[in-house]
């Protein structure tokens, strides 16, 4: 997980064009403000708000039913919020009809109409906004070039492939260019491979086209590669709203920590604090230092999470692993239980004598590998204060 | 790898069976009725000329053959009351067709649209109707239509009209009892086609610009037009050949192509006659037919 974790350039909102942020002043291009909608007695959306800036990439990630398909579909039009506010450029958008927002979205199942060509597909909007016959050819040509289906205009959606059709869907939410572009699991249906590609050419496309994407996905991976920032929604409330390297090491909370990623967590209370560092102790695990974090720690009952990848494994103990050795605090000893070989990370189940069970995923670096632990060998775990996160229970 | 294997002998006598059905109870009483369409009336039993008789030897086939001639049609299409038969027939039938289509589309519609649990329930009230006979339910208009029927009683308490009017054996009352007979054959397969329509294409519709009016005619209506050429054939095929309605709800100075052939067949006793009529009701009705599967063998050919 870790490893695939992408490079996020947190300068990246500076490079859209000035002007735009001049005429939007302070209000960002679309604000949620309050808005909760309600399905009979389910709060499907609980009272939430949210900024998204003219230009970024922004994901709602969260699990089934957490409401962030009914957020996006109330973007749309689809559903009407039963309370708050959608403001897009300022204006209150909530009440108008989806035909008649700025406001495109791409579907989870494409919705391609079945009986009109893919050139027609993607005239339809064109047509609807009334424009000129030369000008509409012009943009299709413009949107097929953009999503690489030259020469297949005149197919219908039944005689193109999955990715096909992904991207004629694309194309013809796209063609309107819509002040913001809503994207319903845009990658759901396609297989892993096809998938990743994807997520990195539409990446490339929102940064070249400089539009505002948001996308609804369950896939924290997918997330991740594409999103500049990620709401992480849950019980119709939002979590977090972070880049993807805070929402992963620096979670706000327990259930982000465990939704997003592999985590290890000791639960315990707050010991003392000693410089710059806290003391916890935890039922399964000993005493564990961690870094003062950000936020003060106001609750004595709190928990320690650490992902697997941050905690190392060693024969003897940190001692022996040289210079990083010095720092490791926090030393845990166990046995080990299971190991799953996964090709770029070994993957280690080792049980505590306490009886609680640590994951550790170690990179293989080497082709060669004889530092390598199996079954019931007795191991020391190990890892810095910095490396964990303490959280509220 | 081949077909073949993948069908087990009982599996293909099961593709076999609908052309055994065909040939036995389509092809073979189609062939009697056009070898007696080329025949001559006669008095006797049965009442056409030539008969086959194998035991009478080759010779006396090879005459019966040379007896037989196209007469049958020539008068079928020189005379008025044939003609005008097949014409109103077909006139009724686009007629009452149209009418259905109008009827029909926004029931299915609605029911496409209600909640998923009700949908059977309003399935259940058009089919409704199919559990009564068919006979019984037109001698019910007619006794709703009838000179102090229900209708007329109705309309004279509401003092709408001031005599009771004449509904029986005109052309409104054979209209009315057409469209409700056959509007179920009209919305069932209307429905069957709206109810599987994604309902994220209207959404994607409405998404694209489009007004819920436009929607539907650019949307809903073109890709429901398989269901409605299904049910424009259910409706207009068996409607050209009715018999029984026009002949209990119609007047009688105006007759259908069923009746003519019933008069034929019973009154006149003309066999060799309504032979030719049924035969060339048959070709008429191919057209329809043919014009379908073009429409059918396009769709098929387009998914390729």
């Amino acid at each position: 997980m870790a490893e695939d974790l992408p490079i996020i350039d947190a300068d990246k909102e500076l490079s859209t064009p000035p002007a735009e942020a001049d005429a939007a002043a302070d209000m960002p291009l679309l604000r949620i403000d309050a808005v909760g909608k309600k399905f009979g007695m389910f709060r499907a959306v609980d009272r939430l708000s949210l900024d998204i800036r003219a230009g970024e990439f922004f994901a709602l990630l969260g699990p089934s039913g957490c409401g962030k398909t009914t957020l996006l579909r109330m973007l749309a039009g689809f559903e009407t919020p039963d309370e708050g506010r959608i403001l897009l450029d300022g204006k209150d958008i909530a009440q108008v009809l989806p035909h008649q927002r700025p406001v495109n979205m791409m579907f989870q199942n494409y919705a391609l109409f079945p009986h009109l060509s893919v050139r027609d597909n993607i005239a339809f909007g064109l047509k609807r906004a009334g424009m000129a016959r030369a000008e509409i050819n012009a943009r299709v040509a413009e949107m097929v070039a953009l999503v690489k289906l030259e020469g297949l205009e005149k197919r219908k959606p039944d005689q193109l492939s999955g990715g096909q059709k992904q991207r004629v869907a694309l194309a013809r939410s796209l063609a309107r260019r819509p002040r913001l572009l809503l994207l319903d699991e845009p990658l759901a249906a396609l297989d892993k491979k096809l998938r990743e590609s994807t997520q990195l050419e539409l990446v490339e496309l929102q940064r070249r086209l400089g539009m505002t994407f948001v996308i609804v996905t369950h896939d924290q991976e997918e997330a991740m590669t594409v999103a500049d920032r990620i709401g992480v929604m849950d019980a119709g409330r939002l979590e977090q709203v972070a880049t993807p390297r805070q929402l992963y090491e620096e979670p706000a909370s327990r259930w982000v920590a465990e939704f997003v990623g592999d985590v290890n967590i000791f639960e315990g209370q707050l010991e003392s604090r000693d410089a710059g560092r806290l003391m916890i102790a935890t039922k399964d695990a000993g005493t564990i230092a961690v870094a003062e974090p950000r936020q003060p720690v106001t609750k004595p009952k709190v928990c320690v999470a650490i992902r697997p990848e941050k905690i190392k494994l060693s024969r003897r103990g940190p001692a022996s692993d040289g210079a990083a050795g010095a720092h490791a605090i926090n030393r845990l000893e166990g046995v080990v239980t299971d190991v799953s070989y996964l090709g770029g990370v070994t993957s280690y189940k080792m049980k505590l004598d306490s009886g609680a069970v640590v994951r550790s995923s170690m990179a293989n670096t080497a082709r060669i590998d004889r530092d390598t632990y199996q079954a019931s060998h007795r191991v020391v775990a190990w890892f810095t204060p910095d490396d964990c996160v303490v959280l509220e229970q | 790898m081949s077909a073949r294997s993948i069908f087990t002998r009982p599996a293909r006598l099961a593709a076999i069976a609908p052309y055994v059905w065909m040939v036995l109870f389509f092809l073979v009483p189609f062939g009697f009725v056009l070898k007696i369409s080329l025949s001559q009336t006669a008095i006797a039993q049965p009442p056409y000329l030539p008969v086959f008789d194998l035991t009478q030897g080759i010779a006396a086939l090879r005459s019966a053959f040379a007896a037989m001639s196209l007469d049958n049609f020539r008068l079928l299409v020189s005379d008025d009351l044939y003609v005008l038969s097949y014409l109103r027939s077909l006139v009724v039938a686009a007629v009452s067709t149209s009418i259905l289509l109008v009827i029909g589309y926004p029931i299915a519609y609605g029911m496409a649209r209600l909640p998923q649990r009700w949908q059977p329930i309003a399935m259940m009230l058009v089919i409704i109707p199919f559990w009564t006979s068919f006979l019984i339910r037109i001698y019910a208009w007619i006794n709703i239509l009838q000179h102090d029927g229900l209708l007329n009683k109705i309309l004279l308490a509401l003092h709408i009209v001031s005599a009771p009017v004449v509904w029986l054996s005109t052309d409104s009352a054979m209209y009315l009892g057409i469209v409700y007979s056959y509007l179920p054959f009209m919305i069932l397969p209307l429905y069957a086609t709206l109810a599987k329509m994604e309902p994220s294409l209207l959404e994607a519709a409405s998404d694209l610009g489009a007004s819920p009016r436009r929607a539907f005619w650019l949307v809903t209506f073109p890709l429901s037009l398989p269901g409605v050429a299904a049910g424009i054939l259910l409706c207009f095929i068996p409607i050209v050949g009715e018999f029984v309605i026009p002949d209990l709800l119609a007047g009688s100075n105006s007759l259908m192509i069923g009746q003519t052939l019933w008069l034929e067949f019973f009154t006149n006793k003309d066999w060799p006659v309504a032979s030719a009529a049924a035969v060339m009701l048959l070709v008429l009705l191919v057209v329809p037919l043919i014009f379908y599967d073009r429409l059918q063998r396009r769709q098929l050919g387009d998914s390729r």
